[in-house]
This record gives structure tokens, C-alpha cells and sequence, in this order.
């Protein structure tokens, strides 16, 4: 058409649109469409940063330091420059007058808190192997490559700075301008602790080992940046979760103004709180494509990410529970030293504290001490990872409460539901200091005991120990709960986080018919495209295929929080379901106005306004859409538009529960185990689609039960990582894992209108203390009473022959799992 | 990622891939199936200076009955070794282990050949060839020589093999009548080296064993063979008890290594255990 | 350098490559076939898996010059859709996919799709081989891909689905041919 007719568009909408819902189900939330992401990945029509290439790219690398913590004392980038295809090459120091600041730690959890300067490129001195120290630019992939190794770095070598405890005795600083290589610290009380300690006679006290995991997502980082140099404007295309808190944080580090910098997530192959961070290399990408005034790329390698991308967990747990005769707990301490690295990364000391709120879970006491020493090391610095925080507070609570279990001789279902808040006692407001708005732990509970077979695998277990057999049964329970949908922006402030938890929606509804979701949330296998089209589908009546979900780029979604902490269905989705709502009011106008009758005659339906009584008398959405961008007859004082905004800041967390059944089957003769059966129902509140809600418990779950028994990033003393690739940092294939029985309760959440509660991180959360709890019931006639993770094999038989020896405790190598020094195997050139 | 740059050779017969192979010395490498050599030099822990590329000489690829031996080409994919006819009617263990090497696109590229001249003592190739007492075939300027399995493997990733010559074939002695096989290979995950791995061929004669061979994995810098536990099986009775003591003594003479996935102490346990259970399967006890 | 004939997705490429060019990178960097991913560099998680002359293949563990000569399939090259192309008839294409890429659709096999390519071509070959896999052996013929979104459940899911409508359905056939 050359130019637009309404009318003949206007029937062309009409003739699409017929009343009711087109796809013929009541309503799109609930079922589980065909995903729209799916269509471009599985056909590998991708796009991934690393697909991205623009005319005159060159390739970036970053020389590493090989050392956990030494001086520079001279470095000389001049021969690299020399080498083909080599554009230009950036020590530290030349590189270090481009930085406003270091980069960002968004989250000074006290006022005291220590916080150094973390350059993107070190200049004198390193602190982590795989700490930037050089960079060079060429032609591409393999120029680049080669150059590095003629960049001639001395290093006078330092004494690294490794366990946590030693870390603490302050007697080598990983920051020697600070003093100090403790932190923070940070407390929180309530309750009189000394009298619920009296009160509760039966003390049980255990100390846990969380392992320093590697997140692992499958797609590698990549930064591209595309400079128009000649007028300061900047794209920059990361691999990241975070494009809005990116663009904010990288236009202050690297003093782009922040209206020139336009930021885009392409689609981002997984995160999992490993790509939200401001990271050295986007920052440096961004300041030599200034300098260079040509795009530029950067592609992590695997085993580079493995030191350069951010770890999770790290933490030494001293638990300490009390609780009367019959099973009644009455206090609970806590006392942690987590694990930072050698810098603090966007939200590094945040995480521990994230999980301070959820050692008491869903059990009710009156008193909570807990405290956090954070602490610097010469390793990899820890930062969110799926959880963050919180698995680590489950996982103690849940261990402590099957010792705990054991000392009092009791079922450890039983002693969970002598503590668990009842049905009926909801709204709750924890020890803690959080209200749980919803719950029913006793429903989901029956719901996987019956699933398990409860009765019959305990059965089994005494049948297996009355025979003496090899192949022994353990039992493990946990019972979670976790506080997501981050986060009611005040919240975050008492907490001192330095942003808030807001998230954006603006939709858009277009002349012909078809509406644009505008989401501030940035999705990386999550299936936002999908879940958001169908709430919008069903708030505007709208086929859920003519809605196209807009996100990841600040020039296409200026505003947004991002996708992290399990928030976006939580607050996104109802800043969709309130822009929605939005629309559909300035439609009821227009309808109203249309059809000649008051706007509280006009009754919305499935996409069509009708005057209550005349059902005849009716307009479509699209109707009123085509006619606001017509705007020959509106109301008075509408604009024509009836698109809509919102920014929605969620009044509390959201606060999904579970009850996970793990039953483990230890060949005692080998240590090796395996899942005999898992068990979980989830109570995630009213569910969007199921089939994606499925998806991320089976996720989450691998990712806990890897924990529990595969993953453990291994540092030798010289903090060296020497589990540096795959081959050595176990995660699952499809062969390591067993089909997980799951099921859902969903008991609505109260604090959001949809009645949703999060659910990206449930599953692992849940599953690390149900699988180690299995495995040292399985041992429990050994008398073994804890194991460390991962409970390899090779822990489990060592554990066994301990236990038979008298110490049940299989504390047998100490935090973090040191080794000496193992040659690379050399090999026969 | 990205491997150092080398020189390319593709020889169209052995003859001139041992040639190039003789010009460059120590300098070359051959490059079989790169499914040991190109992981190493993507991560730069190996840097020749020229690869010599076996892969245009279909006169080292298929399995051939030569009398009372399979005679393999070295350069016979994983993948056609665990499908062969031949090797399924003749030697079936070669078949059951290599179906455990690596993964399907591993053993769709990796060669017989590449794995065992390769030489680690973590592959599950080198014990098996022990056990099954093959021999290997080099060829070389000097013409050509075979070289028994056990005079093989010298060290870590290192084997009788010279700089200047070519394995090009693989020679294993059919298995008649009577003998049974088991592999167990104990990993920590799917695609995981073997901890520790034990192979045994057990032949039975009239309810007792008449031989048995065990292959072990992982227990030292070369594989070995249970000696001990093999001497303790010679005719002895083919029972449950008797198997469990002589897999007492399989560790004996080995030399486990302590690394990051084991220790040495839980590598002879492990050899224990299951050169026993390999033997209970092998003896279809 | 040296001069290789490969022949992808149905068109043949004549090239100049240096001998130590990846084939991964050759496939991506050069022919511009950027469905097909790397994800590691120790040959660990299958992302870069294609099809060599019928049989998978991890591509970061081959040398463009060795590909010289054979026939490859990319996850691009697996259906009647090829990328860019419009849905013909108006409706969303997905009729023409292979009856893997529908299944790990249907299924919900895939979350990121990092994996997503790589997985599906090793399936390929997993039902050449094997067209009625048991669970267990799916997990099995899986070993070699990495996938750290879905937990693997309902990949298993996707290729048992895909797998029946291989055996049962004659009319669409899947536009690659795979050796057994």
C-alpha cells in the first residue's frame, strides 16, 4: 500500500479479530504455548554477542596474570605491537587515567566496610590469578592470540592468600592499603539469644563447608562495542544480564555520558548471577574503542572464564541450634566467614547477608543471632550465583535440623513439622524480620511424602541395613523457603544495596492491531518473551501471537532493573499486568465514547468493550486502537494514545516453599552414589506456564544436586585453580542425572496481583541439603554424622573408613580443598 | 582456544608420511584423529612445528582377519571398531571397552591407533591392549617392526613409537572359545578420564579358570597387568571367594598417582574392588 | 595455507585456510554459519557439534583442513526452513522444522538455546543409530553435550517425542540424510 487507508485497514483488523479468545482457551495464563524464543534457537538463527561482526572489528585479548598475588614490576607491551596484525596494546598504566573510579560494587553492606579500588587493568600489583594485566588488539581471533605471548611481564611474587581463617590472622594483606583483609562485618540479632539457649537444653552445633562453585553457563562472556567516536556515542553488546544497571555503571567508570551509551543484551546463553556484574573487560572494551575509534570484540575462552568470571558460594558456616527435649527449637546462631576474592564485584559482600533472613526458613523461634565476616582473599572474587545467599542459608538450616533430627532420635519430617509455621498462622512475620505472606507447608509436604513413598523407601532402608547390604538407602528432607522477587525498594535501601527494585513495562498498542510489550526485565532462557505475551494476552484480549515482548536494549527499553534474584515474573511481570490494566481503562474511555454510553455501563470481555445489556453494541480492542491513531473523534482531553506505562516497586518479597524427598543409594564398597529416587513439590503460587515453571525446577535442581556431589572450584596454595577446565570442574551431562518427580501445590501470594511467587532459583536452593542429607543418612550406621562437599566418591569412602575408625565428622581435608601443586602434563611435542 | 601456528603435511601414503616424519625429528607430531593432540594444543600444552595429517591414507583404516589375528588399521575409528563384525565375532572385549571411550562424537573421529599411541595410562585402550596381548606395528625409515603390547607403553604419553615413524596397524589375537570379558570403568561423571579402570578376560575350562588377564587403568604412568591376581586365578575354581582374594593383590606392583581426583590409597582400593567385580562378569559367576 | 573444498548445508565452498584454523571457527568466522557455537575449549560441551559425513562431530576439535573433501550438516542446515528465509504459507514455519527441532520445542528442551544446536545435532545421530532409545540410553548417547539450563529432563523428553514421529511418520521425511 503506498499510502494507509484506515478503512480498509479497519476491516482487515476486523476480520482478524473475531470476538472471544481466538486461540480458544479461556485464558493463555496457565497453559504452556509454544515458546517464542524457541523458533531462532532451535533453527540457529542466533544471536549471540559473539555472532556479532561489524565493518572494521577487531579482536581484543586480555594477558592474565598467571599468579594469585604478586607485583608487576615491569611489563612491556612493544613487541606485542610488533606482531601481525596487531592494531595496539594497553599496559595497565596507560589505560589507568580512562577509569572515573574502579569498578562498581553496588552494595556496601556496612558503613565501615572495606572497599578497594578495583582497576580493570592492574597496574602494579595483582591479586587473582587471571586478574587483567595487559590487552591487545589485532585482526582477529588468532593474530590475537598469538600476540599476547609477546607481551613480556616481570612479576615479583607474593605470598597468596588462600583459606579463609588464615585470611583472617591478617598476616599477608591481599590489599596492603587497607590493613586489613577483613571486610566487614555484619550483624543482626533478635530476640534474647542466651535465654532460648537456656530454654532449649539440647544444643547442636556443626560447621559447614560451602565449596567455591563455578557458574558455568554454557555461553562463554563476549563484549562488542561499536564507537562512533567522531560524537562520543557508544553501543556496547554484552553477553550480560544487566543492560540498564550496566549502561548506568559504565558510563560512570568510564565517563561515557550516559545518554550516549546505549547498552543491548542480544540473546544471552544463560547467567545464572554470573553476568550480572560490571566486569573489567566491558569496561575496557569501551575505553579502547574510544581510544581506537573502530568496534571492537572481546570473546572469553572457557578456561580464561574460569578465572575471570565470577564464583559463587565460598562461605565457612558455625551453626548452632537449640531446641527443647521434644523437638521444639527455640534459638538458632549463626557465625559466617564468606569468601569475597580479592575484589568486591557489583553485589559480592550482598550475598552472604541476602541469605542472613532465611537461616530461621519456615520454622518459628524467638531468637536469631547471625553474623557475617566478610573477608578478602587471592582468588577469583565470589558474586551472585543462582541463590545467592540463600542456598547457603538452606543448606545449613536443613542440615542442622537432620542433626539436630539425630540427637533427638526423631523422624526428620517429624521435627520439621513440630517447628514449621502452621497453615493458618499466615500472614507470618519471622525472627528474621520478614513477613511471609503465604504458605501451606503441610500440603506440599503430604503431597511428596505420598510421591516418594515415604513409608515404603524407609522400609527399604531398614530391610537394606538389616541384610548388611553394599548398596545402602539414605533419606534426606528439605523443607525450603526463600524470599525472591528482589526487592521492595525501600528494603534495599535499609540494606544499604545501592539501587532499587522497581521494574518497568510500557505497552504499546499498535494501529493495526498488534501490541508491543516493552519490559525493563532481560531474560536469558527464562521465556520471558513467552510468559509476558500471555499476560498481556489474557489482561487486553489480545492473541497471544500478536504480541511481541521488546527487551535487553536501553535505546528499545530505556527502563528496567534487569533479571536477577528470581524478580521478574514477580515485579516485571506485574508492572506488565498494571500497564495492561492501564490500557484497558484509557480504551474503556474511547470505548465508552464510541459506543454513546457512560463508562461504567462498559463491560470488557476478552478484548471486546460492550455496553452492559447491548452486547451488540461493541468495539474491539484493536478497534479502539486503530481509532486513537486515527484520532478523528476522541474524548475530551484524551490524548490519542492509549498506551501505557508502569513502574511497579513490589511491596515485599515473594516467598515460595517446597518440600524436597532425596533418597541416595551409596555403594558403600566404592563411595559412589547415586539418585535413587527425587522428589519435589513446589508451591511457586499461581503459575503462568507450566511447562517453563517445570523447566526451572529441573534446572535449578541440577545445579544443586551438582553441588552436592560434582562441582568444587579446587585451589592449590599458591592459589593456583587447578580445576581450570571442564574436564577437571565436574558439571552433569544427562547421564550424571536421573528424571526428578515434581510436582506443584499453589497457594496464591497475597502480595502481588497475580498471586505469583518466584521460582528461578527454588530447585537449587532446595536440593544441595536434600542430597547431602541423604547420603549421610545412607551412612548413618557408620556412625557417620556429616560429610563435606561435594561428597565425591572418593569423600564418601573416606568418610566410612573414618567413622569405622571413630570420627564421623569427615572433616578430612580442610577449607578451601588446597593441593599441592600438580604439573600440567607435559606433553611429547 | 587458538592453537599455535604450525606447518601442514598431508602424505598420501606412509611411505612419505614417514619421510616427513624422518625430516622433521622431534619437530612433528602425527595427527590421527586430534582428539588427543588438538585439545593439548588449544590449550598450548603442545606446540610442533609441523603436523604430519594421517587422515588421506585409507590404506591404515579398517579391520582385516589375518589367520589368528584382527589386524587393524591404526587409523580405524573408535566408532567402525565398535560396530566391525570381525572384531564383534573375534575379540568382542575390544568392542565393549572402546563402545566406553570418550563419547559418540569422540569415537566418531578418535582413532584406535591415535588413543594407544597416545600413550596415557588414563585411556581406556592401553590395559585392554595389555590384556588382550596385541601387538603394534611401526613403520619407519628402516622398514618395519612390531612391537608387543607389553613393551609398548614406557611412561606418561609415552610410547615405543619413534619420532620417525608411523603405527599403522594394531594386531589382537582372536579370543576362541570360552572366554568372557568385563570392563568396569569408575568415573565420577559420564565424561569423566576412568579414577581407576579394570579389564578382565577370563577363559573357563570344566568350572575353574583356565586364564585370566586384567588390564588396569589409571593406576600408574603406564597400564599394567595384575600380575598377582592373574597367578592366584590359574586354574583355581571359578567361586566368588576365590575371585575376591586374588582381587586382594591386584593393586601389587602398580604405582597409583594422587591427584585431584583420587589419592593413591583409594586408587588401590578401587583396583580391588573392581578387578573383583570385572572378574565376577568375566566369569559369568 | 591450504586450500579446502567442504561442501555445507547443501552448497559447496572452495577456501584458503591456514592449517591451524578450527573448523568451528571456519564454519562461524568464515562461511558465517553462526548456529553452531563454541562453549568450551577442552572438547567437553558439545555446543560446536555438527554432522561430518553423517556422524557427529565436536567442530572445536577438527582442523578445517580436515574437513577438506566431506560433506557437513549444521543445525542451520537440519530443516527445510533455513535461516532467514520467511515462513512460507503465513503461518510460522514451524511445519518444515526437523522433527527434533519441534520436539525440543514442544517439550521445552531448551531455555538459553546456547546448547540448544549442538544437543540437537548429537541427537541426530544418537536416533540414526538408535531409532527407539530408552531413556537411559538417550542420557547416555547425550554424554558429550553440556547443558547447565534445563537439567536435562525434558531433553530427554524432546528426543523420545521426535524419535516416534521418526519411526511412525513417513511423509516428513528430515531434509539431511544420516549414515547409520
Amino acid at each position: 500500500m503506498s499510502k494507509i487507508d484506515p478503512e480498509e485497514l479497519a476491516e482487515e483488523v476486523i476480520e482478524h479479530h473475531a470476538l472471544g479468545h481466538p486461540d480458544g482457551h479461556d485464558k493463555s495464563v496457565g497453559t504452556s504455548p509454544r515458546r517464542k524464543e524457541d523458533a531462532r534457537l532451535v533453527t540457529g538463527s542466533t544471536n549471540w554477542t559473539d555472532n556479532i561482526v561489524l565493518p572494521g572489528m577487531l579482536q581484543m585479548a586480555v594477558l592474565r596474570s598467571p599468579m594469585a598475588h604478586a607485583r608487576i614490576t615491569s611489563i612491556d607491551v612493544s613487541a606485542a605491537k610488533e606482531q601481525p596484525g596487531v592494531i595496539a596494546a594497553f599496559t595497565g598504566a596507560e589505560l589507568a587515567d580512562h577509569w572515573a573510579g574502579g569498578l562498581p560494587c553496588a552494595w556496601p553492606v556496612t558503613s565501615e566496610m572495606v572497599s578497594p579500588v578495583h582497576l580493570p587493568i592492574a597496574v602494579d600489583t595483582v591479586r587473582h590469578a587471571g586478574e587483567a594485566v595487559a590487552v591487545v588488539v589485532a585482526r582477529d581471533r588468532y593474530e590475537v592470540a598469538d600476540a599476547l605471548e609477546f607481551i613480556d611481564v616481570e612479576y615479583e611474587q607474593l605470598p597468596a592468600v588462600v583459606d579463609l581463617e588464615q585470611a583472617l590472622r591478617d598476616e599477608v594483606l591481599v590489599h596492603e592499603d587497607k590493613g586489613t583483609n577483613r571486610t566487614f562485618d555484619w550483624p543482626f540479632a533478635a530476640g534474647d539469644i542466651d535465654a532460648a539457649f537456656t530454654a532449649g537444653e539440647v544444643h547442636v552445633k556443626s560447621r559447614y563447608f560451602q565449596q567455591r562453585l563455578i557458574p558455568s553457563a554454557i555461553e562463554p562472556r563476549a563484549v562488542v562495542v561499536a564507537p562512533i567516536a567522531a560524537a562520543d556515542e557508544y553501543t556496547l553488546y554484552s553477553s550480560t544480564q544487566i543492560p540498564h544497571i550496566l549502561r548506568l555503571m559504565l558510563a560512570l567508570t568510564c565517563g561515557v555520558p550516559e545518554q550516549k551509551l546505549r547498552v543491548v543484551a542480544p540473546d544471552v546463553g544463560g547467567g545464572f548471577g554470573s553476568k550480572l556484574n560490571v566486569y573489567a573487560e566491558e569496561a575496557i572494551a569501551l575505553v579502547v574503542a574510544k581510544q581506537i575509534g573502530r568496534p571492537i570484540k572481546w570473546t572469553e575462552s572457557r578456561s580464561e572464564a574460569f578465572q575471570a568470571t565470577i564464583h559463587g558460594r565460598g562461605q565457612i558456616q558455625d551453626i548452632e541450634i537449640a531446641a527443647t527435649r521434644d523437638g521444639k527449637v527455640t534459638g538458632l546462631k549463626v557465625d559466617l566467614i564468606a569468601d569475597m576474592g580479592a575484589y568486591l564485584q557489583l553485589v559480592t559482600p550482598g550475598v552472604p547477608i541476602l541469605g542472613a533472613f532465611m537461616y530461621p526458613s519456615i520454622y518459628k523461634f524467638d531468637a536469631y543471632q547471625f553474623n557475617c565476616t566478610g573477608v578478602f582473599t587471592t582468588l577469583t572474587p565470589t558474586d551472585a550465583y543462582r541463590g545467592a545467599g540463600r542456598p547457603e542459608a538452606t543448606y545449613a538450616i536443613e542440615r542442622i535440623m537432620d542433626d539436630l533430627a539425630a540427637e533427638l532420635g526423631m523422624d526428620p519430617l517429624e521435627l520439621r513439622r513440630r517447628n514449621w509455621i502452621a497453615h493458618e498462622e499466615f500472614p507470618f512475620e519471622t525472627i528474621a524480620g520478614l513477613t511471609y505472606d503465604t504458605g501451606n507447608y503441610e500440603a506440599a509436604t503430604a503431597k511428596a511424602v505420598e510421591l516418594f513413598d515415604y513409608e515404603g523407601l524407609r522400609r527399604e532402608q531398614a530391610e537394606r541395613r538389616e541384610r548388611g547390604d553394599s548398596l545402602q538407602l539414605g533419606i534426606g528432607v528439605s523443607t525450603f523457603t526463600e524470599m525472591c522477587g528482589l526487592a521492595p525498594s525501600r528494603v534495599l535501601g535499609s540494606l544499604s544495596y545501592g539501587a532499587g527494585g522497581w521494574e518497568a513495562a510500557s505497552i504499546r498498542m499498535l494501529p493495526s492491531g498488534k501490541v508491543e510489550v516493552v519490559t525493563g526485565t532481560t531474560p536469558h532462557g527464562q521465556g520471558h518473551e513467552t510468559s509476558w505475551s500471555q499476560i498481556a494476552s489474557d489482561a487486553l484480549g489480545v492473541p497471544y501471537d500478536d504480541i511481541e515482548v521488546l527487551h535487553g536494549d536501553t535505546a528499545v527499553a530505556p527502563k528496567g532493573m534487569d533479571t536477577y534474584g528470581s524478580r521478574s515474573l514477580v515485579v516485571g511481570g506485574i508492572a506488565v499486568t498494571k500497564a495492561a490494566e492501564r490500557v484497558v481503562e484509557k480504551a474503556r474511555r474511547v470505548a465508552a465514547h464510541m459506543l454513546e454510553a457512560s463508562e461504567g455501563d462498559i463491560e470488557f470481555d476478552r478484548g471486546t468493550f460492550s455496553v452492559k445489556g447491548s452486547p451488540e453494541a461493541s468495539k474491539t480492542i484493536q478497534e479502539i486502537s486503530l481509532a486513537v491513531f486515527a484520532a478523528h473523534d476522541l474524548p475530551e482531553g484524551l490524548e490519542p494514545t492509549i498506551d501505557a506505562d508502569s513502574v511497579f516497586d513490589p511491596e515485599n518479597f515473594s516467598f515460595p516453599h517446597g518440600t524436597h524427598l532425596c533418597a541416595m543409594e551409596i555403594d558403600t564398597e566404592t563411595g559412589r552414589s547415586r539418585i535413587h529416587r527425587y522428589v519435589c513439590v513446589d508451591d511457586i503460587g499461581n503459575v503462568i506456564n507450566p511447562q517453563i515453571v517445570e523447566g526451572q525446577v529441573h534446572g535449578g535442581l541440577a545445579q544443586g544436586i551438582a553441588q552436592a556431589l560434582y562441582e568444587e572450584a579446587v585451589y592449590d596454595p599458591e592459589g593456583n585453580l587447578t580445576t581450570g577446565t571442564w574436564v577437571d570442574y565436574m558439571i552433569p551431562s544427562a547421564a550424571d542425572l536421573v528424571d526428578f518427580i515434581t510436582d506443584r501445590t499453589e497457594t496464591a501470594s497475597t502480595t502481588n496481583s497475580l498471586g505469583v511467587k518466584g521460582v528461578g532459583e527454588a530447585g537449587t536452593i532446595a536440593s544441595t541439603p536434600a542430597v547431602i542429607n541423604a547420603v549421610i543418612d545412607a551412612l548413618k550406621p557408620y556412625g557417620v554424622t556429616d560429610i563435606r562437599m561435594p561428597a565425591s566418591p572418593e569423600r564418601v569412602w573416606h568418610t566410612i573408613q573414618e567413622a569405622k575408625a571413630g570420627n564421623g565428622q569427615g572433616h578430612s581435608t580442610p577449607y578451601p580443598h588446597t593441593q599441592s601443586a600438580q604439573a600440567a602434563p607435559e606433553a611429547s611435542a | 582456544m587458538i592453537p599455535p601456528l604450525f606447518d601442514y603435511v598431508r602424505p598420501s601414503s606412509v611411505d612419505e608420511a614417514v619421510a616427513a616424519l624422518a625430516e622433521h625429528g622431534d619437530e612433528a607430531k602425527v595427527l590421527a584423529g586430534g582428539h588427543s593432540l588438538l585439545p593439548l594444543m588449544k590449550l598450548r600444552l603442545a606446540a610442533p612445528a609441523v603436523l604430519v595429517d594421517l587422515g588421506r591414507l585409507p590404506e591404515l583404516r579398517g579391520v582385516r582377519d589375518d589367520g589368528d589375528v584382527l589386524a587393524i588399521g591404526a587409523m580405524t575409528t573408535h566408532d567402525t571398531v565398535v560396530a566391525d563384525p570381525l572384531v564383534n565375532a573375534h575379540v568382542p572385549a575390544l568392542s565393549h571397552v572402546t563402545a566406553m571411550v570418550g563419547d559418540q562424537q569422540v569415537r566418531n573421529r578418535g582413532t584406535i591407533g591415535g588413543a594407544i599411541a597416545h600413550g596415557d595410562a588414563a585411556g581406556d585402550l592401553p590395559a585392554l591392549m595389555l590384556a588382550l596381548q596385541a601387538e603394534m606395528v611401526c613403520q619407519g625409515p628402516s622398514g618395519t617392526r612390531t612391537v608387543p603390547a607389553r613393551e609398548f607403553f614406557l611412561d606418561y604419553l609415552d610410547t615405543a613409537v619413534g619420532d620417525d615413524e608411523v603405527l599403522t596397524e594394531v594386531r589382537v589375537p582372536k579370543l576362541g572359545e570360552g572366554w568372557g570379558y568385563h570392563y568396569e570403568k569408575f568415573q565420577r561423571v559420564a565424561q569423566a578420564w576412568a579414577i581407576v579402570g579394570s579389564v578382565a578376560l577370563v577363559r573357563r575350562s570344566n568350572g575353574a579358570i583356565a586364564e585370566a588377564r586384567v588390564g588396569l587403568t589409571n593406576m600408574g604412568t603406564v597400564p599394567y597387568r595384575a600380575t598377582a591376581t592373574e597367578r592366584a586365578l590359574s586354574g583355581a575354581p571359578a567361586d566368588p571367594t576365590t575371585l575376591k582374594t586374588a582381587s586382594e593383590a591386584a593393586d601389587q606392583g602398580t604405582n597409583p598417582p594422587s591427584d585431584l581426583n583420587a589419592q593413591a590409597d583409594y586408587r588401590r582400593h578401587l583396583a580391588r574392588v573392581l578387578t573383583r567385580r570385572a572378574l565376577e562378569s568375566a566369569a559369568r559367576l | 595455507m591450504s586450500r579446502i573444498s567442504v561442501k555445507v548445508n547443501g552448497t559447496t565452498y572452495d577456501d584458503e585456510v591456514e592449517p591451524r584454523l578450527l573448523f568451528v571457527h571456519y564454519l562461524r568466522d568464515r562461511l558465517g554459519f553462526t548456529g553452531t557455537s563454541v562453549g568450551c575449549d577442552t572438547s567437553n560441551c558439545g555446543a560446536c557439534n555438527i554432522l561430518l559425513d553423517g556422524v557427529s562431530v565436536k567442530s572445536c576439535t577438527m582442523l578445517a583442513v580436515q574437513a577438506d573433501g566431506s560433506e557437513v550438516t549444521t543445525i542451520q542446515g537440519l530443516a527445510g526452513v533455513r535461516a532467514g528465509d520467511g515462513p512460507p504459507g503465513g503461518g510460522d514455519g514451524v511445519a518444515e522444522w526437523h522433527p527434533l527441532q519441534k520436539a525440543f520445542s514442544a517439550e521445552h528442551g531448551l531455555q538459553c538455546g546456547y546448547c540448544t544446536g549442538g544437543m540437537i545435532m548429537s541427537a541426530v545421530d544418537l536416533l540414526a543409530r538408535n531409532p527407539d532409545p530408552t531413556g537411559d540410553e538417550i542420557r547416555h548417547g547425550l554424554e558429550g553435550n553440556l547443558c547447565r539450563c534445563t537439567g536435562y529432563q525434558n531433553i530427554v523428553r524432546a528426543v523420545r517425542t521426535a524419535a516416534a514421529e521418526l519411526r511412525g511418520d513417513t511423509a516428513a521425511e528430515p531434509t539431511t540424510e544420516v549414515q547409520a
